[in-house]
């Protein structure tokens, strides 16, 4: 591989780290709270909402529903407000979050569910308030999950990252559809692979370990 | 200090199913300081009738006051108030697996916000009365079943509360745990002058703590009274049942298969007997011996204690002439003992035991 191509690779990376790492960010910020009231509206939880919860159900399975590459072009108008162009890494990032989102709420629903009726009885029982029962009894609960959780949302946040090469995004797999696929440069396209591979690996084992880390359940003496 | 009046709960049934009324009408008083037990078997409502007094179950109707205030007419602040006075503890400790053993007591101090030394030196403390000092940074998981049982007990006592609400605390446990348990528990009943109620489906729990108890049955009180009298005359086919478990079951089956309802000519009777209190002591089946002329065949037997006051179980069979068979019965019910006619032996059976 010559010299500009790997700088090429080294660039791609970074532009990826960027978009996944900032979109992995945002959409945690809003999916956290948004997965947290999913998971306490549903009936006969914790604060029982079943209008809102209907709503914001829908409103994730909408987004979820819609393929990615649609929701990128779908929502241009809204990306260039939000980002101010439709156009570029930071254009990319828009729809990486509106992506995201729903599918981290999911994952945090899910982990938060999870968590043992008897501890919120309990911590009823103490006199907790609602959101009293939600910092010290269903977040630190549902901890492990959530990690795990987060982490396969990183993952398909690569993956996703790979198409928005159609608002010049870039990225790692821009490189790999312009480079190696359109200029039939295969050691390109092996290269993105093996970096995207890596790239995940690490994610993953890293997510695993600290998920089990924190997670106090299965420890023996 | 726990009063309830007329407290019924019925849950509307899923889809079509018709509602289920989990409480009756329950009328119940515990006195403070007093260890009183509620015993049914399964779904008979006691989960629900301990919820109740906490209002994690808000009842459908009726009153319930602890330590003077109305539970049912609160809500919000207040009613979060009123359930710092009123520990709980569960049959699966509903323990944070996330926290140490000092992180799972500090909880309820955390809620109301008590300074952290204040926190450290209270935990200390109760992990001290519960002897856990040594566990105080372990986690949940990797404690047995009775340490973790401590630390629940702990944790329900840390906002000193006037009231522990106890839902199955032991059923989750061995025997020995169990009395370790229970021993535990009425230690602190004596040392803090706590009001205990407890839900269990054991009588040996009821027994071994408990001075008063209520008997639950589809919903509703259907025995009350002191543990002694429910325990040797269960008036109920329910209390019978869950004495009858206590203490090792009925007579032998083999024996209860070959009893008659009727006497047989130059056969024998089967007699169930309670001896209680200074009775137990006294000579009384010898004095039967001499004065009936009869013979008296032990078949099954229990001695214990409740309470501190002994008390024995004797099932008998009585044989010779009908008239000192008669004369026996007579002299054991004017003796105030406690007899129950099972039935009767025919002779030629009578051989084959």
């Amino acid at each position: 591989m010559s010299p500009q191509v790997c700088a090429l690779l080294v660039d791609a990376t970074a532009e990826t780290l960027l978009m996944v790492g900032i979109s992995g960010s945002v959409a945690t910020l809003l999916g956290l709270p948004l997965g947290v009231a999913l998971a306490i509206t549903g009936r006969g939880e914790l604060l029982p909402c079943l209008a809102f919860n209907r709503i914001a159900g829908l409103l994730v399975n909408a987004t979820r529903s819609t393929p990615f590459i649609i929701l990128v072009v779908a929502i241009i108008p809204f990306t260039r407000l939000v980002a101010g162009t439709s156009i570029g890494t930071r254009a990319a990032i828009v729809p990486l979050i509106v992506a995201a989102t729903p599918f981290i709420a999911r994952v945090v629903e899910a982990a938060i569910r999870e968590v043992d009726r008897g501890l919120i009885e309990a911590a009823n029982a103490m006199g907790a308030r609602p959101l009293q029962i939600i910092v010290k009894v269903l977040l630190p609960e549902a901890l492990p999950g959530i990690i795990l959780g987060l982490t396969l949302a990183t993952v398909s946040l690569i993956g996703y990252s790979a198409m928005v090469g159609a608002v010049g995004g870039g990225g790692l797999g821009d490189l790999g559809i312009r480079y190696g696929y359109q200029r039939f440069l295969p050691d390109v396209m092996a290269a993105v692979v093996v970096v995207l591979i890596l790239l995940v690996q690490v994610i993953q084992s890293g997510g695993e370990w600290l998920a089990a880390w924190v997670n106090k359940r299965n420890i023996r003496s | 200090m726990i009063k309830l009046q007329g407290v019924s709960k019925v849950f509307s049934g899923r889809a079509g199913a018709p509602p289920v009324r989990a409480l009756d009408g329950i009328d119940l008083e515990v006195a403070a300081g007093e260890v009183f037990g509620i015993i049914g078997p399964s779904g008979a409502g006691k989960s629900t009738l301990v919820r109740v007094v906490n209002l994690l179950e808000r009842p459908s109707s009726g009153r319930v006051m602890v330590a003077g205030i109305e539970i049912t007419g609160l809500s919000g602040a207040r009613l979060r108030a009123a359930r710092r006075d009123i520990g709980m503890i569960f049959q699966h400790f509903n323990l944070l697996s996330s926290r140490t053993v000092f992180g799972n007591v500090a909880l309820p101090l955390e809620l109301v916000g008590t300074p952290s030394a204040e926190i450290r030196r209270k935990v200390g403390d109760l992990l001290e009365l519960v002897g856990l000092a040594d566990k105080r940074d372990r986690y949940p998981a990797e404690l047995s079943g009775g340490q973790k049982q401590r630390v629940g007990i702990a944790r329900a006592l840390a906002t000193d509360p006037k009231v522990l609400l106890c839902d199955e605390a032991t059923s989750a446990l061995d025997p020995e745990t169990t009395r370790a348990i229970l021993r535990l528990l009425a230690d602190i009943n004596r040392r803090l002058g706590l009001t205990i109620l407890l839900i269990t489906h054991e009588m040996a729990v009821v027994t071994e703590i408990c001075r008063r108890v209520a008997v639950m049955e589809s919903g509703r009180v259907i025995e009350q009274g002191e543990v002694l009298d429910v325990f040797v005359r269960p008036r109920t086919p329910t209390a019978r049942a869950l004495v009858n478990i206590a203490t090792g079951g009925d007579p032998p089956d083999l024996l209860m298969r070959r009893l008659v309802p009727q006497p047989v000519p130059g056969g024998g009777i089967v007699l169930r007997m309670v001896f209680r209190g200074a009775l137990a002591d006294q000579p009384v089946i010898s004095q039967l011996s001499r004065r009936f002329g009869t013979d008296m065949n032990l078949l099954h037997g229990r001695l214990d204690a409740i309470d501190g006051a002994s008390y024995g179980v004797l099932v008998a069979e009585v044989t010779g002439p009908p008239a000192g068979i008669q004369a026996t019965v007579a002299f054991l019910h004017s003796n105030r003992l406690d007899v129950e006619v099972l039935g009767y032996v025919p002779p030629s059976l009578r051989a084959a035991g």
